[in-house]
């Protein structure tokens, strides 16, 4: 064992250019806004003292302009969303209607494959499936366990080891959880399903390569992942419940049962709605897991990850490009339907 | 909630006395210890397979392979043989994964800073500096969330390796970035996607400030950039926690934009990279993949546990992250 420190200098190096950039970007930024208007401010009061020293009359004071810090305010953002995020989307959106190397045009060509292949029909019908059970099931969850654990004595404990998953890492988790399906041919069983599956009885198997069983495997390791990020949510939302309604409830007899279904639900129904669709538009994009405890294989991909395939592995970046516009389009619907919801609740 | 009232009462002249079979059995399931138990056990079944990864990753390569690591219980060996392998191990298939640690750092650190100072100068002027066309400017950064990071990869890899010529006039050169220099790029696409969901976040807290305290800065002399330094950085500092470790958990477990942008060299790959690789060319050196999921998950469970609360904040203040 021995570790060369001298291979890691550039980076080191390198972290420091980052920093240095950082400082001097935003720092002169900041200076730069300082030191401006000082100078203008200034030299408005040398023409104020040399006009009422010659007996001139005053020039007028000038209209502020606010709109010119603003400017500088914006100006890295709005610079980096419009190089970084906006023309790079408007060019996917036309790469989508050319040929593999940009070179032809092709038309609707791209588009069509997304749903003439086979290959890419069984992609699509894994992501609906993802995208129908992760939310539900995580959600679902989420809020049976929020109110489980609602005012018990180890709700903190007990929440923050729901809670830990969301900081692990997709790639961890899906290496924790390829252990847990692990399988053995003879021997022991090293994976903890196997070995469940064995003392019960049952013959071991290779989990993640039974289709359609795998796609519902990897669903179980979002959903771990998912469900704690539903949950806090949602706690939250049951404890902003106001008190007195919860009493008066408590007052009339209602039973736990009524009290969920009648009280809990309507209350906290903007915030399931929120976490609904925070889930479905993470669902959509779920990529790491795929390519970690599959590589999509065996019937398990899914659009983003056939996405990466197609422009970074295969070099067709018109397909590829067909399938980021198709997962932005599958996202607009979602997201009108939350705006529409957020303003109904202002309004109601 | 108005609505829900009537209801209720309905609800109570039914049950009223002696409850309906189904309702008594509800609440006899939802007696809090029985609740409280039933959540106890549900989440220590969450916790296992982290907590068996965490036990194999310490167990010897032959008994790791060989037998489950509940038998560890039984059979007590562990050893640290593992993670000096995975880290500093000379040998290509073992994984350097001190190398990559410190990729992830590289990354990391610079992915954060940048679009927090960026967007909380950008938030604040949407907040408070008057300016036309401003409500129309924070709503078209606002809805920029929605669009999926997957729009912009093709393109964004394109300008970064060929630079920008238009009609013949070169805009920009390409970066032609070699080995560790290809950082920059992926801090670039990192902050580029942080942006909108930061601005939007650090907005909502930036406008909530007390507009008589603005006023009165104003009325001092006190312009813009001052009292965005002395008056709004300092108040909203629990913001800016809960977007840096946003942000921190986001790029560190990161794997697409890494995998993209900086590669997989030596020179650059983050953790997260070089376990999927790991996961996907060595899928039964379980003594490797173990201690070196748990080499990447260490950092963000301390971060994430010392700072949970700044953490749930952020989460409750802007959980609508495209």
């Amino acid at each position: 064992m021995e570790f060369d420190f001298a291979a890691e200098q550039p980076k080191l190096l390198m972290l420091m250019y980052g920093l240095v950039a950082f400082v001097l970007v935003v720092g002169g930024l900041l200076l730069l806004l300082d030191v401006v208007p000082a100078w203008f401010a200034r030299r408005r009061e040398a023409q104020l003292v040399a006009a009422s020293a010659s007996g001139a009359p005053l020039p007028r004071r000038p209209r502020q302009r606010e709109g010119i810090f603003a400017l500088f305010f914006l100006l890295p953002t709005l610079l980096l969303l419009t190089i970084g995020l906006v023309v790079p989307a408007i060019r996917t959106l036309l790469l989508s209607l050319m040929n593999g190397d940009s070179t032809e045009w092709v038309g609707l060509r791209n588009y069509g494959f997304l749903f003439s292949d086979d290959a890419m029909l069984r992609v699509l019908t894994n992501t609906l499936i993802w995208v129908l059970l992760v939310p539900l099931v995580a959600t679902g969850f989420g809020l049976i366990y929020a109110v489980l654990v609602d005012k018990a004595r180890f709700e903190a404990v007990a929440k923050s080891l729901i809670f830990l998953p969301m900081a692990i890492s997709f790639v961890g988790a899906s290496i924790i959880w390829k252990f847990v399906y692990a399988y053995r041919g003879e021997g022991d069983q090293i994976g903890l399903l196997n070995q469940i599956v064995v003392s019960l009885g049952g013959e071991p198997k290779q989990w993640l390569l039974e289709s359609p069983l795998n796609t519902l495997l990897l669903i179980v390791i979002m959903v771990w992942i998912q469900a704690g990020f539903a949950m806090v949510v949602l706690s939250a939302a049951i404890k902003a419940i106001p008190g007195d309604i919860v009493e008066a409830a408590r007052l009339d007899g209602v039973s736990p049962w009524q009290m969920f279904w009648q009280i809990t639900m309507p209350s906290i129904r903007p915030a399931l709605i929120v976490v609904m669709v925070t889930l479905t538009i993470a669902t959509l994009k779920v990529f790491d897991i795929v390519r970690t405890s599959t590589n999509g294989n065996y019937d398990t991909s899914v659009i983003a990850n056939e996405m990466y395939n197609q422009a970074f592995r295969y070099g067709q970046s018109g397909q590829g490009s067909a399938l980021a516009v198709f997962l932005f389009i599958l996202v607009i619907p979602v997201v009108i339907y939350q705006i529409r919801n957020l303003r109904q609740q202002r309004e109601g | 909630m108005t609505t829900a009232t009537p209801t209720v009462a309905a609800g109570t002249q039914k049950t009223d006395g002696t409850p309906t079979t189904t309702a008594g059995r509800v609440r006899k399931r939802l007696n809090s210890r029985t609740a409280t138990l039933v959540s106890i056990v549900i989440a220590v079944v969450w916790t296992i397979p982290t907590f068996g990864l965490l036990v194999s990753s310490l167990r010897p390569e032959d008994e790791i392979k060989t037998t489950g690591w509940w038998t560890a219980f039984t059979n007590p060996q562990f050893t640290f043989e593992n993670y000096e392998q995975v880290l500093f191990g000379r040998s290509a298939s073992s994984g350097q994964l001190a190398g990559s640690f410190i990729n992830s750092l590289a990354i990391t650190i610079p992915s954060v800073l940048f679009p927090l100072a960026f967007a909380s100068l950008a938030a604040y002027a949407l907040a408070w500096i008057k300016f036309r066309g401003r409500d129309w400017l924070y709503i078209a950064i606002f809805a920029l969330q929605i669009v999926p990071l997957q729009m912009a990869l093709v393109p964004l890899l394109k300008f970064f390796s060929t630079g920008v010529t238009l009609g013949g006039v070169t805009l920009m050169p390409a970066w032609d970035l070699v080995d560790e220099q290809k950082f920059a790029q992926v801090w670039f696409a990192h902050t580029c996607f942080a942006l909108p969901f930061a601005v939007f976040l650090l907005h909502n807290f930036i406008s909530q400030l007390p507009g008589d305290l603005m006023e009165a800065a104003r009325v001092d002399g006190a312009t813009h950039p001052k009292i965005f330094r002395t008056i709004v950085l300092p108040l909203i500092t629990p913001a800016l926690a809960a977007f840096g470790i946003f942000q921190f958990l986001w790029v560190w477990n990161d794997l697409l934009v890494a995998l993209i942008f900086a590669g997989g060299g030596d020179e650059t790959a983050p953790l997260t990279v070089r376990l999927a690789e790991m996961a996907g060319t060595r899928g039964n050196e379980w003594q490797r993949l173990t201690a070196g999921a748990f080499v990447s998950i260490v950092v963000p469970l301390i971060v994430f546990l010392s700072l949970q609360r700044f953490f749930v904040r952020g989460l409750l203040a802007g959980s609508v992250k495209g």
